[in-house]
């Protein structure tokens, strides 16, 4: 596989199914530290597949792949999953417990100071729905909520799932800021999107995808 | 282990509070199920019959049926399937805080069934009350079985079909040593042996749900 130490991913030829189907098939990936990348493509092109297996969430089916150094194939992806950041594009809170609540409860999971709450609260915008349960906020503010757990968490490989559904142009403007700040700090970024307008403004790198394989990589 | 176990029973137990469906829906059923057994043996009957401890068993399938329904529920959807992954918590503490919060809640439910086989099905009070510690460890017990198997049949299309039918066979043993013993605290009969059962029960579901709850995640 390389020099794997350098890379924060790494995929040969990786392929996953779901009940026989090819989710993913063949996909080559390399992702470097502090790089911001994001994969566009249409409905059913393989994005959040690929957001899934990097976040060691689904399993791989062939080929190979490394992930923050866990081997996707043999490796413990329980431990890989605690040191990725996901976003996912469905809500991603319990609905009945309070923004305060989901937030607190996700940091003592993982043993993780709560002091930082209310700041990330406030950085995201959400200080003052904290005590609302997380199914009376928007589509948007539960974004927002996942983003908020991400800053407070702090992980070294983000992986965002069409984090723009749902954002007016203040919460995507506020999103590049961000995830220009995450980069900077030397996180990595993997985004997923169907805007290419959106992919071009943010990052430098884009992957687009179809039928389940990356079949660009620009520049 | 224990750890997560207490946070995955706090969280599951404050959704439940929040929620009200155990208060406003799972008990006023049971306690409805209650009454119309009572109903169908009739006035006269219904307090002398023997059938008192195996009607209170009966409801108490139902409602924990409905409960552990509601328990794997919560955490079903796709979102909060994959945020809580990324979470990484240890699986056989997520088994245990599960099951707690599902013993708490059946032994609530069970209190106030208790209180209804008193009134409905005009059981001796005194004879309930030494059949009490008895039909806790029975509610342990199906706690556990129940939380092992809604595990087994969340993220089925049919989980609400394929849950009774694979639960009941497990619950059978269960249900029996539990209608045996509160049977002898009312009409007299050796109870040790069934509470014994019971107990041996209760610790093999436990050990199971231990090694296994991760592997039925992970599926």
């Amino acid at each position: 596989m390389g020099d794997e130490s350098a890379s924060v991913a790494r995929l040969r030829d990786a392929v996953v199914l779901a009940n026989g189907f090819p989710l993913l098939s063949g996909v080559d990936l390399d992702l470097e530290p502090g790089s911001l990348s994001v994969v566009v493509g249409a409905n059913g092109a393989g994005k959040t597949s690929l957001l899934r297996l990097l976040a060691g969430l689904a399993g791989l089916s062939a080929g190979a792949g490394t992930v923050l150094g866990v081997d996707l194939a043999t490796g413990d992806r329980r431990q890989l999953r605690r040191r990725v950041g996901w976003l996912g594009h469905e809500g991603s809170f319990y609905d009945d417990l309070t923004v305060r609540e989901n937030l607190s409860f996700c940091a003592r999971a993982l043993a993780l100071s709560t002091d930082q709450l209310d700041v990330v609260l406030a950085r995201v915008g959400l200080e003052r729905r904290a005590d609302t349960t997380t199914k009376q906020l928007s589509a948007g503010q539960r974004r927002r909520l996942g983003l908020a757990w991400l800053l407070l968490r702090r992980p070294e490989l983000w992986l965002l799932d069409e984090p723009y559904a749902s954002l007016d142009d203040e919460g995507r403007t506020f999103f590049d800021d961000l995830l220009g700040e995450v980069v900077a700090r030397g996180a990595s970024v993997v985004v997923s999107a169907h805007d290419p307008l959106r992919s071009a403004r943010l990052a430098p790198r884009t992957l687009t995808m179809s039928g389940g394989r990356i079949v660009e990589v620009a520049p | 282990m224990i750890r997560t176990a207490l946070l995955v029973a706090a969280k599951d137990l404050r959704i439940e509070r929040r929620s009200r469906v155990l208060l406003w829906q799972v008990v006023p059923f049971g306690v409805m199920a209650l009454l119309l057994s009572g109903l169908a043996l009739g006035p006269t009957r219904a307090g002398h019959s023997s059938a008192a401890p195996g009607l209170f068993y009966l409801v108490v399938v139902l409602v924990t049926l409905l409960m552990v329904n509601r328990s794997h529920a919560v955490e079903s959807t796709p979102g909060t399937r994959a945020s809580v992954a990324t979470l990484g918590l240890d699986p056989a503490g997520v088994f245990l805080g599960k099951a707690l919060a599902l013993c708490v809640e059946l032994w609530l439910t069970g209190a106030v069934l208790l209180a209804g086989s008193v009134l409905f099905l005009h059981t001796a009070l005194h004879a309930t009350l030494v059949a009490l510690p008895g039909i806790a460890v029975t509610l342990g017990a199906l706690a556990g079985a129940g939380t092992l198997y809604g595990a087994l049949t969340s993220g089925a299309v049919v989980s609400a079909t394929l849950l009774p039918v694979l639960c009941l066979p497990a619950f059978a043993p269960l249900l029996i040593a539990g209608e045996r013993s509160y049977s002898a605290a009312l009409y007299g009969g050796a109870r040790m042996e069934w509470w014994v059962l019971t107990v041996v029960a209760l610790a093999a579901y436990l050990c199971l749900g231990i090694l296994l709850y991760g592997v039925l995640e992970e599926s």
